[in-house]
């Protein structure tokens, strides 16, 4: 066992508003300058969507992340280290900048200097890339909010796996929100894809990073994440990405996308993880058991042995105290509420997911079930207007069985805190329903509800 | 199985490389570690870096009210973050951090961007002629005049308004060009020609009162802002007797069944949104109400689909089916004892004999009883259950005023059983005749129904809970009329069935959660909460649907309740410390009244709206009103409401008011009774009644904190036309002949280009300042001193400055201190101390209010007597101005403030203490008119002035307010404010961290104890009446008008037939050239709030960067218009260019374009007139609901944005086609 750590993240979509407060505060910390005009760390994406840049999930034509071949090993699904060598100065892989999107601004000076003529004056758009008018085509977030969706929900790669059931009229309308920074792997493919060996995972807390002056800008990083979070500054050469925020990490600040996160919906805490079961974990023959890999990577910091094997590693006293207060550890492991953004791509993500409730199904609410059905919160899971295989589809590589069981988990934390709410006799009956204890249920009930800022980070 | 990277070639590479890397390859190959030593790290290191962090937030009009850290490195402002040191709210709740939103996060881009103003501008033309005048004449107040009197040069530069071609000028040119064009025109027309807009005080309280004192201290007119921007729901007024009281939205938290109707919270409520998510986790049940698929329905359990405009009938039926269940087949203990002690649904009304059947009368008062006691017309009666007594209770507005009402004023019953129905057994029972209007184009029809009458002398009465069953159709056993048979008739107002088919909701739905919700309310005492938005509230008939919800909550006893209730958020900041404010702002230290104009009146009757309307203000009537509109147009009932005083109009007469103190004067006849007769003989005139009259035309329009003219201008076209005088999209054709007016004078050309200055103050170009002659560079919300609170959070917090005003730019309140001393200087030479006649409304929360028992018209111009101010006109005072001494009382504490002591809510303290406390801290002024008095020459002095003034933050005033209202209510009330005495905020303390605020009689909840705010909780728990006639929250409303548009009881009234009333295609048409005709909704945008923000480029960069509008799928494609494609909107009033959003989120018939949406940001040119294309208002007008102007009457008189005219914009249509994708600019 080689016990290291690893901050990670939770973002609780039940309570993603679709904001991009996150997205703001990042770029204007990070991002706001030439050469990175297009690019977000942390963006937002309306889903069902095609994400930015679009269709990044598409594997087939983006070629990210690993795959495991017929020998059972593990390899860049863009192809081993040897064919990338080959391919570095024409990566046929490389997402284009309208594939971001072409970044933008506006003649505002004309607003102010504008001599007198017939008519207001406007600021049209302008390209940041060549400074030439433009007509604005696509953004970071083009499609939010379901906007356009009769052209584009058809590049959703998530949603073509479940497109049969799925009509776009307003009576099945469903959506929500899916924030994303980098997940800052276990088996990060960016940096096995390097060719400089630019790219690190800082060994303290597990932070992927790019040594600027190493990187020479072959930009492997780029295609070989699966999630396309590493991007290219055009100015500088160099390939940048989502830090998170060491700089304020390394002095006890929660990142920043976490702290201006208004829905309060971010967690972050400290993982241990056995570095040396990653590679077998992400070689796990089928893809819906890599989130029960990735789960048992995880090791419980309040086991003994694994405190004792911690501190080998040099993993300090505080940084163990750290592990067993975190919240994500909590809502990953013990609840078990919170799932992994597309385990199949075999890197081992380390910004977990809790899924959406969503409203009941029109036909459901059209009908006249009983009144009383107010307390009974759970009723309806399988009623729910976001279809769970969408949800299973992002989550857990097409298993609706976990997806499943933490709805009903959410749910049947409603409906107990109820009785709670209305002073009535709470039900044990309804946390054992979901295999939980009333201590327990009541202990997530604060750390999803309550959530304060000591909780959170 | 083996487990491996890749092959061995790349192995081998691998195991090579990692020689050449100082990090560590983990032995599988897989992946770099690296400890220590990270050079290339140091560029995020250093970019992180800064040298201070300043507390500050943003004065945009959105409720947040949100704290942010400012960073600052070098001097430069870097970005923000939200601050998280909100005091506590308890262990076991969610805490205020963090509060902010991405526009709030992205503010910071405005400071070096290059929309910003950095220089004072003015429009060269102008310019041009003022600088050669001057020159020429020596004196600016000649210069402005003769450029003035001369129609070509005038006309000249007001066409080239908003095209371009302002020039740099400095700072005293550019004041003394402002100075010179206010003193002209007190000078020539008087003072009430001058006009100052900023809305929503809470926002930055100093920057408001800086402005608006300087204003009220020459005369002019402040126009209200929270009704023109029809965020104010009229049926708060109506039921309430209250402008609007709302919860924090930490009370969400306390709800048990949450409903969000119309209200897109996570969109327009970004930082509040959260205790939406959370409070689910609690077990409480969501349900939102929308047409759309709108954001928040992403939180629900259940989303009602409900037809745009058509909530109110959703909610006539989920009254409907309260009323059946709850208080009828089973009479919910719980409920009676609520609406019995806290509503008017006990008292009685009499019925009045028309055409053989009855219909709805007066409330019956202990006058009409025959008790001729004071103010016995304004103490209504109900029955008591026990003895079957007709008595008159405790608390109606019989008791507020009267020496014999003192300790009265409470809502005590003793051993009183207020008698909800006078149904008995064998008892007499009448038909009833009520209105309704659920046809096609909403006229109205008669409903017979029935209801048990009881005989008391000669008339014949029963309650208002008989009428409400009446009305919604719920029957009782042996009542005369025609009733629905069941839920399921369809073809009986206000059933399930009737409903479903006018929302699209479904029977079994309205019917399952208005159960749900009457249960929860039940059980949990009363913690049912309705979220409330502009979805509902911005219609022309909001009122009467917000009236049918409000009854959902009064119903189920949860008003009043933490956890229940409405909670209202529209537009409404609620500016906490609010007679500090006010103060400042009024100028009431100094002269009292000040002149508060109902901004949609100003605007209607200005821009010359009016002379667009295409119906008769009885269109909207019931066949069952006494005809008072019969043969008027709107514009008559707005000058009949200004002559009996119930709502005010500025320019007041056809003449100066300075000039009228003067004639009285030297006729020797006192000012109020000389104005009278001079009313009656017809040698004065109202100026509303002849406003295209240049000499009742406003003259100076000065605009701050705000984008009058590229967000809330309703009619955006018909100000640049008629106001203004440039350009325009004006497509209207004028009111026939035989719909004209009555009363009011109708040219025949009409005027354009009204005012002679527009001036505004901004910190970044607006269509507001592209259309202004003068520019001048205002101070970012991170460069200046003030106060911000909002109804949203309990708190009062601070701008505090990041860096000094950079360029040229200066803070509002050094800005109007700049022109205040130059006006003085002018003022000297040309105007001298006058005396100035103000006229004044009957206002609400005074004696005012009872001027009209009933609430009964008796317009004076019709009868022919000679008015009398205060009782059949409006009041009328003289004021002092001290013109050239103005500086000086604007930079210094007036003596009103100890003499007359501060008054809110009809509750005067006297701040003496305070006034001294004040001149220690502050220092006195030295000499001037202000000698002694506490100085009031920075702005932070001006905030802690605020504070010291108001009882939610000088713990003092607030218990010497309570004990005020203890006097008058008989109650102990002090305990709310108790052990706070000694309790004072100052500006210090705000910018130190948020500071929560003091339980005050200034408002109607309690945060005593550490409580959430909730409103009416003072009036439940502690038996405090409501600000209404009765005391009691109103289903009922008897005035007049109301009776005339058939609005007495909650009522369904679908969204204004404009097809009808002004010619537009019906929704639907589809015509080959102009494209299909949809419902036009402006609703709040997620990527700016108002203007604000939608033109910075982070905003634009997340959302389609620039005008838009989402259409559904099923739209779109009968017009051939694909995503993103150019399309025209071409409706009455104007035209707008914008790209489609389709999406199938929308519903089928309506587009959204979010307001607000500018010509300033990639606007093309109009393919149908070849001129830029508008804003999201080029496609709206106003339209005056009469009942609005109703006053004179208890909780129906006006107060400044209490109660007014809104300016609805959401019954518009427009045709949508797409045009040429080739785009001019």
């Amino acid at each position: 066992m080689r016990v290291m750590a690893q901050l990670a993240m939770v973002m609780n979509l039940d309570k993603c508003i679709g904001c991009h407060t996150c997205s703001v505060t990042c770029k204007q910390a990070w991002t706001n300058r030439s050469g990175v005009e297009y690019v977000w760390f942390n963006n937002v994406e309306t889903r069902p969507g095609q994400g930015y840049p679009r269709t990044y999930e598409n594997q087939d034509r983006w070629e990210g992340g690993w795959v495991r071949d017929s020998r059972g090993r593990l390899r860049l699904r863009a192809g081993g280290r040897f064919k990338k060598l080959l391919n570095i100065f024409s990566n046929p892989k490389m997402p284009s900048i309208e594939d971001y999107y072409e970044p933008w601004t506006y003649d505002y000076e004309n607003l102010t200097t504008a001599p007198l003529g017939e008519h207001m004056p406007t600021a049209p758009p302008r390209s940041l890339l060549s400074g030439e008018p433009m007509k604005v085509t696509w953004s970071a977030n083009w499609d939010d909010n379901l906007g356009g969706s009769p052209e584009i929900l058809a590049g959703d790669p998530v949603l073509a796996q479940v497109s049969d059931k799925i009509k776009l009229e307003l009576e099945q309308a469903f959506m929500f929100y899916l924030p994303r920074i980098c997940e800052h792997c276990l088996n990060p493919s960016c940096v096995a894809s390097c060719p400089s060996g630019a790219m690190y995972k800082r060994a303290e807390d597990g932070i992927v990073l790019v040594d600027q002056d190493k990187c020479r800008g072959w930009r492997m990083c780029v295609s070989g994440c699966p999630y396309k979070k590493v991007y290219f500054n055009h100015r500088t050469g160099k390939a940048e990405k989502c830090t998170f925020c060491y700089p304020r990490i390394e002095v006890g600040l929660p990142t920043v996308c976490s702290e201006t996160c208004v829905g309060r919906l971010r967690y972050l805490g400290l993982l241990l993880y056995d570095a040396d079961k990653v590679l077998a974990a992400a070689s796990t023959e089928r893809e819906q058991d890599l989130y029960e890999a990735q789960l048992d990577l995880l090791l419980d910091p309040f086991d003994p042995a694994v405190a004792a094997a911690a501190k080998e590693n040099g993993i300090t006293d505080e940084w163990l105290e750290a592990a067993r207060r975190s919240p994500v550890y909590a809502l990953i492991k013990q609840y078990k509420v919170a799932l992994p953004l597309h385990p199949e791509y075999r890197t081992m993500p380390m910004v977990w997911y809790v899924p959406p409730l969503s409203p009941v199904v029109d036909a459901i609410s059209r009908e006249a079930h009983d009144g009383e059905n107010v307390d009974n919160l759970f009723g309806a899971i399988s009623a729910l207007r976001i279809p769970i295989e969408y949800l299973a589809g992002l989550f857990t590589a097409g298993d609706t069985e976990p997806v499943d069981r933490v709805l009903r988990t959410l749910a049947a934390m409603r409906a107990y805190m109820r009785d709670h709410n209305l002073e009535r006799e709470p039900d044990p009956s309804i946390p054992a329903s979901v295999g939980m204890s009333e201590e327990s249920m009541y202990e997530m009930y604060r750390l999803l509800a309550i959530a304060k800022y000591e909780q959170r980070y | 199985m083996s487990t491996g990277i890749d092959g061995p070639v790349a192995d081998l590479l691998l195991r090579s490389g990692r020689f050449f890397t100082r990090g560590e390859v983990s032995p599988d190959l897989r992946t770099i570690s690296k400890t220590g030593g990270r050079e290339g790290d140091v560029f995020y290191r250093d970019r992180w870096s800064h040298d201070k962090v300043v507390r500050s937030t943003h004065g945009v009009n959105c409720t947040g009210s949100c704290s942010w850290k400012v960073y600052v490195k070098d001097g430069i402002i870097t970005w923000e973050t939200q601050e998280t040191d909100y005091p506590s709210v308890g262990p076991d709740r969610p805490e205020y951090e963090p509060r902010g939103c991405p526009r709030g996060a992205a503010f910071s881009w405005y400071t070096y961007s290059p929309t910003r103003v950095r220089y004072p501008y003015a429009r060269g033309v102008l310019v041009e002629m003022y600088r050669e005048a001057r020159t020429r004449l020596g004196d600016p107040v000649l210069a402005w005049a003769e450029i003035q009197d001369d129609p070509e040069r005038r006309r000249r530069y007001q066409r080239a308004r908003g095209k371009g071609g302002l020039i740099r000028v400095t700072w005293d040119e550019a004041t003394e060009m402002v100075a010179a064009a206010h003193v002209h025109t007190i000078k020539r027309y008087g003072p009430d020609r001058v006009a100052g807009f900023s809305p929503i005080p809470a926002m930055s309280m100093v920057s408001h009162a800086a402005g608006s004192r300087f204003v009220e201290l020459m005369g002019g007119a402040m126009t209200s802002f929270y009704d023109w921007y029809a965020d104010l729901p009229v049926a708060s007024p109506q039921v309430f007797g209250d402008q609007t009281d709302v919860p924090e939205s930490g009370d969400w938290w306390d709800a048990s069944y949450l409903m969000l109707w119309g209200s897109n919270v996570p969109v327009t409520r970004t930082p509040d949104a959260h205790w939406m998510a959370e409070v689910r986790y609690r077990g409480t049940k969501v349900v939102t109400v929308s047409p759309d698929y709108a954001d928040n329905t992403k939180f629900a359990d259940e989303w009602m689909p409900c037809a745009a405009g058509t909530d109110g009938a959703l909610g006539m039926a989920m009254g409907h089916v309260i009323l059946r269940e709850f208080l009828v087949e089973k009479r919910t203990p719980f409920f009676v004892d609520y609406v019995q002690r806290y509503t008017d649904l006990p008292f009685l009304i009499a019925l009045e004999e028309r055409d053989g059947a009855y219909v709805p009368g007066k409330n019956l008062t202990a006058a009409d009883l025959g008790d001729e006691s004071e103010a016995s017309a304004f103490k209504p009666v109900l029955v008591d259950g026990r003895t079957g007594e007709v008595l008159a209770p405790n608390g109606s507005l019989g008791f507020r005023y009267t020496d014999s009402g003192i300790g009265k004023w409470n809502l005590e019953l003793g051993d009183v059983v207020p008698q909800l129905t006078v149904l008995a057994e064998s008892g007499e029972s009448v038909p009833v005749l009520l209105t309704r209007f659920d046809t096609p184009d909403g006229h109205a029809e008669v409903l017979t129904r029935g209801v048990p009458v009881r005989r008391i002398g000669d008339r014949l009465c029963c309650t208002v809970f008989d009428l409400m069953l009446a009305q919604y159709g719920v029957h009782r056993p042996g009542l005369p009329g025609t009733w629905p048979a069941g839920y399921e008739d369809a073809a009986e107002p206000y059933t399930p069935a009737w409903q479903e088919a006018i929302t699209g909701v479904s029977a079994a739905q309205a019917i399952r959660v208005a159960r749900e919700f009457a249960h929860n309310a039940e059980e949990s005492g009363g913690r049912s909460m309705i979220i409330m938005g502009a979805g509902i509230c911005q219609w022309f008939h909001g009122d009467a649907t917000y009236r049918a919800i409000l009854a959902l909550l009064i119903l189920t006893g949860s008003m009043g309740r933490n956890g229940g209730g409405w909670a209202h958020y529209v537009g409404q900041e609620k500016c906490r410390p609010i007679t500090g404010w006010a103060t400042m702002a009024m100028a009431s230290d100094w002269v009292r009244p000040p002149r508060q104009m109902i901004g949609t009146g100003y605007w209607y009757a200005h821009t010359d709206q009016w002379r667009y309307d295409g119906y008769r203000a009885d269109a909207l009537a019931s066949p069952l009103g006494r005809g008072r509109f019969a043969g008027m147009h709107t514009m008559d009932v707005l000058a009949a409401s200004t002559a009996m005083g119930w709502m005010p109009f500025f320019p007041q007469f056809d003449r100066s008011s300075l000039e009228l103190a003067d004639e009285a004067d030297a006729a020797g006849v006192p000012v109020p009774q000389y104005v009278a007769q001079q009313l009656a003989s017809g040698a004065l005139k109202l100026a509303v009644t002849d406003p295209d009259n240049p000499v009742n035309w406003p003259r100076v329009l000065t605009i701050w904190r705000a984008n009058l003219l590229g967000s809330s201008s309703k009619g955006n076209e018909y100000f640049l036309k008629h106001l203004l005088g440039t350009s325009s999209n004006v497509r209207a054709d004028p009111t026939p002949a035989d719909l004209r007016p009555r009363d009011v004078t109708w040219v025949d050309e009409t005027p354009e280009g009204k005012l002679d200055l527009v001036l505004s103050l901004d910190f970044r170009m607006t269509s507001t300042t592209l259309l202004s002659d003068v520019v001048l560079p205002a101070a970012t919300w991170y460069e200046k001193a003030d106060l911000s609170s909002t109804d949203m959070h309990p708190y009062v917090h601070a701008f505090s400055p990041a860096i000094d005003p950079p360029w040229e730019t200066r803070s509002d309140f050094d800005t109007f201190h700049t022109i205040a001393r130059v006006f003085g200087r002018l003022a000297a030479t040309h105007l001298g101390v006058r005396r100035d006649v103000v006229m004044v409304p009957l206002q609400h929360d005074t004696p005012g209010e009872t001027a009209y028992p009933h609430g009964t018209e008796r317009d004076w111009r019709a009868t022919g007597e000679v008015p009398v101010p205060g009782k059949t006109m409006g009041q009328i005072a003289v004021v002092t101005r001290d013109y050239p001494a103005l500086a000086e009382q604007w930079e210094s504490l007036g003596p009103l403030v100890e003499t007359l002591g501060v008054t809110t809510k009809a509750i005067t303290v006297y701040p003496d203490q305070e006034v001294a406390e004040l001149a220690g801290r502050h220092g006195v002024m030295g000499h001037g008119a202000g000698a002694g008095r506490p100085a009031l020459d920075t702005a932070v002095k001006m905030a802690d002035t605020i504070l010291a003034l108001a009882g939610t933050s000088n713990g003092r005033l607030a218990v010497e307010g309570f004990k005020a209202l203890e006097r008058r209510t008989g109650r102990r009330l002090v305990h709310l404010a108790e052990g706070s005495e000694e309790k004072r905020i100052s500006y210090a303390d705000t910018v130190a961290r948020p500071v929560p605020v003091i339980t005050s009689p200034e408002w109607s909840g309690s945060e005593t104890g550490g409580r959430r705010y909730a409103p009416f909780t003072v009036n439940v728990e502690e038996l405090k009446p409501w600000h209404t006639l009765t005391g009691r929250m109103h289903f009922y409303v008897d005035h007049d008008w109301m009776e005339e548009l058939g609005e007495q009881l909650p009522v369904f009234r679908p969204p204004l037939d404009v097809a009808g009333l002004f010619g537009e295609p019906r929704i639907g048409t589809v015509d080959k050239g102009l494209g299909l005709c949809v419902r036009y909704l402006t609703p709040h945008s997620k990527w700016s709030i108002h203007s604000e923000y939608q033109d910075n480029l982070f905003m634009l960069s997340l959302s389609r960067g620039g005008p838009t509008m989402w259409i559904s799928g099923i739209d779109a494609a009968k017009i051939g218009v694909a995503d993103n494609d150019w399309v025209e909107a071409v409706n009455r009033n104007g035209v707008m260019v914008l790209r489609a959003i389709v999406s199938h989120r929308m519903p089928e018939g309506v587009v959204f374009v979010h307001h607000a949406q500018e010509r300033t940001i990639d606007m093309p040119l109009a393919e149908i007139s070849g001129t830029r294309g508008g804003i999201h208002n080029s496609l709206t007008r106003l339209l005056v609901k009469p009942t609005h102007l109703a006053g004179g009457y208890a909780q129906m008189s006006f107060a400044f944005n209490y109660l007014g005219p809104t300016g609805n914009q959401r019954d518009e249509v427009t045709m949508v086609r797409r045009r040429s994708q080739e785009v001019q600019y």
